[in-house]
């Protein structure tokens, strides 16, 4: 099973799959962003059903503002690539670059969450909280729910390169920081939805 | 000194109550966990059983007091409740633990780690469940928990319920991400898709119908969570909210459930038919086809359970006639085992018994389902005793008679000993007459107009003897279960010890090893011929399987109580939200007391992170040694 032991790591051009261990890892995690999928999904289709149930609280038109939301979208796209070019260098081996670009990764999705935090202030500022509305709870709870995922994939990754100056990549570690993009990949596409389901057809008004 | 001598060295100096309980709850063995989920599924059965004697005694005559009121609405909500989620799925698991790896020839499963954690999850959520009923009060608002009876009207059980089914339904989805990726990964040489036996195709299925299915359940129980625990409007009419929602997102899981639940069921049935007709399964290829078809269908028919609610006529159709497709490929089944068994050498066995009984059985059920598929006559049935029966003749006709058979079948595979046969045929036929009693009076019960979920009725209704009968029945099921229950104790105690090939025409790759298999399963990872390997090589005057590899070191995962300790630390966070809701001054405190949980889950899971697994290895001695003593 751990044959590729033996042999020279760096000859290896998919260290992510070059093991058992790695492969199961591999196709467990697109299940599991399988099952995120529909997750989602469900969340999506309630927000949908319930956005123009705003009972006497504020709507979707008179709250969002495209440039602070289009800024976020920004930052977040950038963050995968940046997790992009980390997995590449990771295919090289090239550690530092690695770190580096996941660090990136890591101070983008910050940036990102500290959007969404005084976004939500705003709001809650202006008269829309958890328990305003039924539009106010199903918005809060999706854009919370990809904000909880963008949260735990920067605790994610921050632990693995911490660990990575210690362990390097190897068989092991490799499947460990592939995986980790491909999630932050995922939450970026959520957000590409977010964006266009809640904010620009909340601003449209449709 | 290898790490394997390390962890039986440590092993040693731990004997005793307390070393034992260390092996089990640190075990990521796919066998012991097997043996886990049989014996946490079993005694959820039992609770849930004694709750539906509960109902039986108060429903047996007319205006009984014996439970009246929101006490009997306690029992049927978690008669239901564990039965579906704590009894049937866990069982489903402890078959799909203890088999499949051994069917694909696999020495583990794709994520042991994983696995044991699905387990502890599962288990601690049915404890949180059921504790609710020294804590306040148990759930009332129906296995369903519709919104908003369930949201606004229902006390603290309703916590209970939505926290404790959430552990447990993560738990459930983990342990099929581990079966998809070990089906598909990790079967040995030559097992193509279209040469795994039948079991292992439909756990394969059904792990995916799970896959897709429990994430929305996930989040209905979220969304009433937030309803009710942070004043979320979900399912509040007056803020906005819309019940129905819940309703659509429950079924969409719950429909799929129903077959996750079946297909497992069906693919022991066709093991346990063709082994004991001595025959090949007729129409494997249109078995698998058929297996793959209702699980893309059992997505596509939600609505039916929905008829009632008015939907508009365009979507009852639809969904009407989706309902009615499923019953072609469940139709090709039944006519498959009818013609497997046609013309073979049939044994009666206990095991074969059950999937004999199962077979009409479980087509009476079918027939009520197609009944009830029919949107204008589904008016009149829908919440009576009509659908009681209905998916009693299936669930239990189905699934429990499915995984008798299967429990009868490979116990001796598990642990080494074959159950008693002529206790096995008693509880057979007082389960099988007992059943029929109990169930088929109900169908003519709901047709006269009894509605389900009500504590009582009137004497002249008209309802009195089926009832009664009804009641009568209930207890030819339980002496059934306490026969079985007897006889797991008498074979433990001084049972026949069971061979390799325990009824010696097995088929497949689990009976060409020793019966209980070494924690390795396969010394030497088989070479797969074709369908029903094993038989093949057997007809060829093989006794072995030819292995696909030369004897060697077996690298094998060591042992970790941190997936017990994550779900300790999930369940605390459950707590902590639970009684957040009851009393208004402990808020913040159990609020931080989640948040406690939440925090330790990630900490344990840094360490997880930190800490690789290097494994331990059986060396090529001690496996010769192992493999002699086995004989
Ligand atoms: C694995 C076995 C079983 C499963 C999965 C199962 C499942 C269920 C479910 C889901 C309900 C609906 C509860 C509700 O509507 O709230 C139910 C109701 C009921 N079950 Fe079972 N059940 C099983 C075994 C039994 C047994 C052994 C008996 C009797 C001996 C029984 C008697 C009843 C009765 C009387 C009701 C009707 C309660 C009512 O709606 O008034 N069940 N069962
Ligand atoms: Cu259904």
């Amino acid at each position: 099973m751990s044959g590729a032991n033996h042999v020279d790591i760096r000859t290896l051009s998919h260290p992510e799959t070059a093991t058992l261990e790695g492969k199961n890892k591999f196709l467990g995690f697109w299940f599991f962003l399988g099952g995120e999928t529909v997750l989602f999904g469900t969340l999506f289709a309630t927000f949908i059903a319930l956005r123009n149930r705003v009972a006497t609280g504020p709507s979707s038109q008179e709250l969002f503002s495209l440039p602070l939301t289009f800024l976020s979208t920004i930052i977040l796209l950038v963050s995968s690539l940046t997790s992009v070019f980390a997995v590449l260098a990771m295919k090289e081996y090239k550690i530092r670059q690695m770190q580096l670009w996941f660090w990136l990764t890591v101070v983008l999705g910050l940036a990102f969450l500290g959007l969404e935090i005084t976004e939500f202030k705003e709001y809650v500022h202006e008269g829309l909280g958890y328990t305003t509305s039924a539009f106010s709870s199903s918005f809060y709870t999706l854009v919370g729910t990809h904000g909880c995922h963008v949260l735990f994939g920067v605790l994610w990754i921050s632990a693995l390169m911490i660990q990575s100056y210690k362990k390097g990549i190897t068989t092991v570690t490799a499947p460990k920081y592939y995986v980790s993009a491909l999630y932050w990949h995922f939450i970026d596409v959520v957000w590409v939805f977010i964006f266009t389901i809640v904010y620009l057809l909340g601003i449209l008004g449709g | 000194m290898t790490a394997n001598a390390h962890a039986l060295a440590a092993y040693n100096q731990r004997k005793g109550f307390l070393s034992w309980l260390w092996t089990w709850l640190s075990t990521v063995d796919h066998k012991r966990i097997a043996i886990l989920y049989l014996f946490g599924g079993g005694l959820f059965f039992v609770i849930g059983g004694i709750e539906a004697l509960l109902i039986r005694i108060q429903l047996a005559v007319p205006q009984n007091d014996f439970l009246v009121g929101s006490t009997y609405n306690e029992v049927v909500t978690m008669h239901g409740t564990t039965m579906i989620f704590l009894a049937a799925m866990p069982l489903v698991f402890a078959m799909m633990n203890a088999v499949v790896p051994l069917q694909i020839g696999a020495r583990d499963v794709a994520f042991p780690f994983v696995n044991a954690l699905g387990f502890w999850l599962f288990f601690l959520g049915g404890i949180v469940l059921n504790t609710s009923w020294f804590l306040g009060g148990a759930p009332a608002g129906g296995w369903t928990a519709y919104a908003p009876l369930t949201t606004e009207f229902l006390g603290t059980g309703s916590d209970f319920y939505l926290l404790g089914l959430q552990l447990s339904g993560a738990g459930t989805l983990m342990g099929a991400i581990n079966f998809m990726v070990t089906i598909i990964n990790m079967r040995a040489p030559g097992m193509t898709f279209m040469r795994m036996p039948l079991f292992t195709w439909t756990s394969l299925i059904t792990s995916t119908l799970i896959l897709f299915a429990f994430p929305p359940l996930t989040v209905g129980f979220f969304l009433e969570f937030f309803d009710h625990i942070f004043h979320a409007n979900f399912f509040n009419t007056a803020k906005g909210g819309n019940a129905i929602i819940f309703e659509h997102i429950f079924w969409i899981f719950g429909h799929p459930e129903v077959y996750i639940l079946v297909l497992p069921a069906f693919g022991i049935i066709s093991e346990v038919v063709a082994t004991f007709s001595k025959k090949r399964l007729f129409g494997y290829t249109s078995m698998v086809f058929a297996t793959v078809l209702i699980g893309f269908l059992s997505f596509m028919v939600w609505v039916h359970h929905m008829f009632t609610v008015g939907l508009g006529p365009m979507a009852n159709s639809l969904f009407a006639l989706a309902t009615m497709t499923i019953a072609v490929p469940t139709g090709m089944k039944i006519f498959n085992w009818l013609f497997t068994m046609w013309g073979g050498q049939i044994h009666f066995t206990t095991a074969n018994l059950f999937a004999v009984g199962f077979v009409p059985t479980f087509v009476m059920g079918g027939v009520t389902g197609v009944m009830l598929a029919v949107p204008s006559a589904d008016s009149q049935y829908h919440d009576s005793y009509f659908v009681i029966a209905h998916f009693h003749y299936v669930i239990i006709g189905g699934v429990v008679f499915g995984l008798l058979a299967g429990l009868f079948y490979w116990w001796p595979k598990m642990f080494g000993k074959i159950l008693n046969e002529t206790l096995g045929k008693i509880t057979f036929w007082t389960f099988f007459i007992g059943f029929h009693l109990t169930f088929f009076p109900q169908h003519f019960l709901g047709l006269i107009g009894m509605p389900r979920r009500y504590f009582t009725y009137f004497p002249d209704e008209g309802f009195n003897t089926w009832n009664l009968i009804s009641s009568i029945g209930a207890i030819g099921m339980a002496i059934g279960a306490i026969v079985l229950v007897i006889n797991i104790v008498i074979t433990t105690a001084k049972g026949q010890k069971a061979a390799g090939d325990a009824w010696g025409i097995g088929r497949t790759l689990e009976w060409s090893i020793p019966s209980p298999p070494p924690e390795y399963n396969f010394a030497q990872t088989p070479l797969v011929k074709g369908i029903d390997t094993f038989w093949k090589e057997k007809m060829e005057g093989n006794k072995k399987v030819t292995p696909a590899e030369p004897l060697g070191d077996i690298h094998m995962p060591n042992p970790t109580i941190l997936p017990f300790l994550m779900s300790i630390a999930l369940t605390i966070a459950a707590y902590g939200f639970i009684f957040a809701n009851q009393t208004s001054a402990s808020r913040p405190l159990c609020l931080v007391i989640a948040a406690f949980g939440i925090g330790l889950m990630l900490l344990l899971m840094l360490i997880h992170s930190i800490k690789d697994d290097p494994g331990f290895h059986y060396h090529k001695e001690e496996i010769i040694e192992i493999e002699k003593g086995a004989e």
